[in-house]
């Protein structure tokens, strides 16, 4: 771990946090029937897919997961070299009419799940569309909030938030640490 | 990457990013609205000195889908046909603000030009006997979609190696992705230079089927050849034309790709160019999807 880095969640904590989350949409959405996982990769997609095993654990209901990448209407690519895509894969049964709960990892500026409702409505419409981050770490830039928070992690701008999930990253934690050299202006959430 | 000039400019992992960033763009062709928002304000201008129906509609939808303007420029009807040079039409364009040329010219070289004239990115979209690179490109993208794999696959480009702009892409490209390119072509329709291109050359095509996994028909351009480089049309579809007898003794899942137009009864029977083998008109579907990562790559950063 780098030096000013501290673990604000640790594998056991996420763990918690996921399951409360599990249990919240599916007590908003009154049972879950309708509801569709959408992860913003890179590491919504995994705790998307996290989040739909949990539910059906629980209520025992098949709760269809998939990932919606955003790179491509993001508002900040004239600022940077062209990015690679993410991946986009819409569950089989649409998202026509269904309760469509975005998952991401940070909750920063907003930008991100900005742009993630711009291609959510290329793709489909919608019955409602919720939110769950893992951590909402402030500092919005947008009229933007999440209906489910794993953590609330006050944060300065100078500090980064660090997720890592075993998927990825080979442990499970959230870090909060000096930013690191960063150029042009606040990102989309995404603070990496 | 600036500009799309040859294929002989990607390194392995600019190839491969343009492939796998046409992937997920194939699947806006499925969606109901067959548009993202990336280059909104953006314009593209299509310049094509050469009648291209296939190229420059596939550009234009690209571009399209991506939400850039678009202008169409043909040299038919156009101050080119009053004499105007390339040079003079490029910086007029550049004027007008674009972000973004597509060319298509008949003299080898006209992109490389035109990209040291203008701000923008060009895309080379065919310059005389020279490059295509977007058509080597979908081609290596239909390859992997149906193969799943680029390295070690083997080969065949067949026909009019010395007319083709697809050719030289093609080995470029695929020599860059790990592929085995072999060259079959009758003498007198093979560059001189051949012997310096990344690849096999051979002058039978019953030789080289059983061992490919992938044949790419050129088609004889008769329209830019000025002398006789074989003795009859007839000879010609005996000795290097593809028909079920040959595609028979292939592999049992090779392909058989062309880059179109094709003309049936030539290099192409038929009775292959409506199997299922036969790529022709996916290559055409992938071709947008490519061309929108190739804009997009070009012209979406910074």
């Amino acid at each position: 771990m780098p030096a000013g880095t501290r673990a604000v969640l640790d594998g056991p904590e996420i763990d918690r946090a996921l399951t409360r989350i599990a249990h919240e949409v599916l007590e908003r959405t009154k049972g879950g029937h309708e509801v569709t996982l959408l992860g913003v990769p890179s590491r919504g997609v995994p705790l998307a897919q996290r989040l739909a095993r949990r539910i059906e654990r629980v209520e025992d209901i098949a709760v269809p997961a998939g990932s919606l990448d955003i790179t491509m209407y993001r508002d900040d690519l004239r600022l940077a070299p062209a990015r690679a895509l993410g991946r986009t894969e819409v569950p089989e049964s649409g998202l026509d009419d269904r309760v469509v709960v975005l998952v991401d990892d940070v909750l920063f500026s907003g930008r991100t799940v900005r742009a993630a409702l711009d291609a959510l409505g290329d793709l489909g419409r919608p019955r409602a569309v919720q939110l769950a981050v893992l951590v909402d770490r402030g500092h919005r830039e947008l009229p933007i909030r999440a209906d489910y928070v794993g953590k609330n992690l006050p944060t300065s701008l100078r500090e980064n938030v660090d997720v890592r999930l075993s998927e990825t990253d080979d442990q499970d934690a959230v870090l909060l640490g000096p930013s690191r050299s960063r150029t042009g202006t606040t990102g989309t959430g995404e603070e990496h | 990457m600036r500009h799309l000039l040859s294929t002989g400019d990607l390194d392995r992992d600019q190839a491969t990013l343009i492939l796998d960033t046409a992937s997920e763009l194939a699947q806006v062709a499925d969606r109901s609205v067959k548009k993202l928002p990336t280059l909104r304000g953006r314009t593209v201008v299509n310049l094509f000195y050469e009648d291209s129906t296939r190229t420059r509609t596939s550009f234009e939808l690209a571009a399209k889908r991506l939400s850039a303007d678009v202008i169409n420029f043909s040299a038919k009807g156009s101050s080119v046909s009053k004499g105007e040079s390339l040079k003079d039409t490029a910086l007029t364009l550049q004027a007008m603000g674009a972000d973004g040329v597509v060319v298509r010219h008949s003299a080898s070289g006209a992109a490389h030009r035109l990209a040291r004239w203008v701000d923008g990115s060009v895309l080379n979209a065919g310059d005389g006997t020279h490059e295509h690179p977007t058509q080597a490109l979908l081609d290596a993208f239909t390859m992997r979609n149906r193969l799943g794999r680029l390295e070690g696959l083997r080969v065949a480009v067949v026909g009019d190696v010395l007319h083709s702009r697809v050719a030289r892409s093609s080995v470029l490209l695929l020599t860059t992705l790990g592929a085995e390119v072999t060259l079959v072509a009758p003498p007198t329709l093979l560059p001189v230079s051949v012997h310096t291109w990344p690849c096999e050359v051979s002058y039978d095509l019953d030789a080289v089927l059983p061992k490919s996994d992938v044949v790419v028909l050129l088609r004889v351009q008769a329209e830019r050849m000025r002398e006789s480089f074989f003795p009859s049309v007839r000879e010609y579809t005996r000795n290097y034309g593809l028909d079920g007898e040959r595609l028979g003794r292939m592999p049992e899942h090779a392909l058989v790709m062309h880059p179109g137009p094709m003309v049936r009864g030539m290099e192409i029977s038929a009775e292959v160019a409506d199997s299922p083998r036969c790529t022709v008109t996916e290559q055409v579907a992938n071709g947008v999807s490519l061309r929108m990562a190739v804009l997009y790559l070009l012209l979406g950063g910074s």
